[in-house]
């Protein structure tokens, strides 16, 4: 049997999530391990864009199941139609990405085929032709090495860690493959607008983060036009969160979302244990903090002692200068 | 109504997590029940006050998790099941899920609540895994919850991936709680003296009919090899001089040596 790998690109409103990308990418090494092809199967309505792009990735085929029933998410519909190609295709290794549906979907897909999922992995070698995979637990405060002790196994991958494949080669053929089963007991009814959230916090190249030291939700402006400036994710501590000055679905730890960007500025955050656990395995870490003894300091990579009320708005004018520039 | 909430036993989310010899030290740590499972017992708390009826704790865990298990019937639970068996052990999200499955089928519920992930392994798996096996419905990550006036179904807002949606779903159903469903209670006196007195109940593999080799250690599809601290980050540069020379110093710093902006 060949040891085919599937990956599950995310469609979301038309096109396809940047973690699509970083899969083909993991897929193909792992593929290259164990010796077998890149699949994948796009699940969604008129999908068929996000199927021919990711059939230009170097892939070697691509499965379609295209339904109005896949409008929006319902799990039970989305799971039928996943467990359908894995069933028709017999993969090593199916790969999601770490996201909220990778994730939601994979739980249920795995229990239904009966299958190990390693989930949200940060790290990935086949050996012994089995995989071993790396990932972050206790929200990163320790680091976990999965064996699956056999094969098949799902996997999802976290976003942001692997750089994603180009979509340039010639395509791949794209099959489709009929829906077996439309009924739902439970499915996503509407989407809501909320406060527009430009950028979200766990695809973010960078995240600028407020606590404590923003004083009042007037002050998390200061850290909101840098977040604008750069392009970025506005985060935050428990402690802006619990005072009520930033929405909590922008708390970053522990109890909150776990980043990784390539740029991690913490204005304002002394750096409790639960929040470096959310963002120390950013690239570059920056601190911005009065207190010279704030654990922050311990995980940044640049540190500035100082109010943020100073410094943000001196970094906010230099940085439209900078980026004017390129 | 009789709703049943899973919980799950983890390290205070404060406590520095010691590793020695490939695994997690866990002598000296307090525990707690996870966070977002304790939004998910506080929910079940709120409909019971509301529509009358009964909240049952299921915890899978060691003999220890009794104490952990008694702050949930502190903050107002009315019993507990306690999944307590050395079979148990060892196992993955895979095999949990298999346990609390057959537990809950022997059980009598009109909703099943769960917190979206534990905070230990951080799987997000285990819930939406029971579910399945029990062919139930699940809506995941959930932020508001309300009951239809016959209780038959459920209309969710969730919040996923920093979206927003309206999930509905038929009950009985398993629904996770995420960050800002509700704000949890503190325990009372009262409820800390009562929950002394109520029953937890002990079940184990046998009780549930389950075959050893399915479950644990045994059962797991995925093997924990080691675990480890995670990698250092090497020493960090503090930026000398007043607020506005080195707020122009680290931009510098960040475009022309880390090249991040």
């Amino acid at each position: 049997m060949a040891n085919n790998i599937l990956i599950v690109p995310e469609a979301r409103d038309g096109s396809l999530r940047k973690v699509s990308f970083e899969l083909v990418t993991v897929a193909n090494e792992i593929a290259q391990g164990l010796g077998g092809a890149v699949h994948a199967v796009v699940l969604g309505n008129e999908v068929s864009a996000s199927a021919e792009q990711i059939a230009k990735t170097g892939i070697a085929q691509v499965y379609q199941v295209d339904h109005a029933a896949l409008q929006n998410f319902a799990p039970e519909v989305f799971t039928a139609a996943l467990a359908d190609v894995i069933r028709k295709t017999q993969p090593a290794v199916v790969l999601f990405g770490a996201t909220g549906f990778g994730k939601e979907l994979g739980a249920r897909v795995a229990a239904r085929i009966g299958m190990g999922l390693v989930a949200d992995c940060t790290g990935y070698k086949v050996e012994g032709g089995t995989l071993v995979l790396t990932r972050p637990i206790y929200a990163g405060k320790a680091l976990a090495t999965v064996k699956a002790k056999s094969l098949p196994v799902m996997v999802s991958i976290r976003p942001n860690i692997f750089p994603p494949a180009s979509a340039d080669a010639s395509p791949a053929p794209i099959e489709k493959i009929e829906l077996s089963a439309n009924a739902a007991r439970s499915q996503v009814v509407e989407k809501v607008q909320k406060e527009a959230v430009a950028v979200d916090l766990a695809e973010a190249k960078i995240v600028v983060s407020g606590g404590r030291g923003a004083k009042n939700a007037e002050g998390f402006e200061t850290v909101k036009q840098l977040a604008n400036t750069l392009g970025a994710a506005v985060g935050a501590s428990r402690a802006a969160v619990d005072a009520g000055w930033i929405d909590y679905s922008t708390q970053v730890g522990q109890t909150g979302k776990t980043v990784a960007p390539q740029l991690y500025i913490a204005a304002g955050i002394s750096g409790a244990i639960q929040h470096l656990a959310g963002m120390s395995s950013s690239k570059v870490i920056v601190a911005v903090n009065k207190d010279p003894d704030a654990p922050i300091f311990k995980v940044a990579d640049y540190g500035i002692v100082g109010d943020l009320f100073q410094v943000l708005p001196v970094m906010n004018e230099e940085l439209k200068k900078v980026l004017a520039e390129k | 109504m009789n709703v049943v909430v899973l919980i799950k036993r983890v390290p205070d989310t404060e406590t520095r997590i010691q590793i020695k010899d490939g695994k997690v030290v866990t002598d000296g740590i307090s525990w707690i029940i996870s966070p977002y499972d304790e939004y998910a017992v506080e929910e079940a708390l709120r409909l019971i006050e509301k529509y009358t009826g009964k909240v049952t704790l299921l915890c899978l865990g060691p003999v220890d998790a009794k104490e952990t298990i008694r702050k949930g019937l502190a903050l107002g639970a009315d019993d507990a099941i306690h999944l307590n068996d050395p079979a148990f052990e060892g196992g993955d999200a895979s095999t949990t899920a298999v346990v609390l499955a057959a537990a809950l089928k022997k059980m009598q519920y009109d909703l099943v609540l769960a917190g979206k992930q534990a905070v230990d392994e951080d799987n997000a798996q285990v819930a939406i895994r029971v579910a399945e096996l029990l062919d139930l419905p699940h809506v995941n990550s959930v932020i508001k919850l309300d009951l239809s006036d016959d209780k038959k179904s459920a209309r969710c807002l969730r919040e996923v991936d920093g979206d927003r949606d309206i999930a509905e779903s038929s009950l009985p159903a398993i629904i996770t709680a995420q960050q800002g469903l509700n704000e949890p209670r503190y325990p009372s006196l009262k409820g800390i003296m009562g929950a002394k007195k109520k029953p937890i109940t002990d079940w184990k593999a046998s009780d549930l009919g389950l075959d050893p080799g399915t479950i644990g250690a045994s059962g797991a599809k995925l093997e924990v090899v080691r675990v480890d601290p995670p990698p250092a980050r090497p020493p960090g540069k503090l930026i000398p001089g007043d607020a506005a020379t080195a707020a122009k110093e680290l931009v510098r710093l960040l475009h022309e040596e880390a090249k991040v902006v």
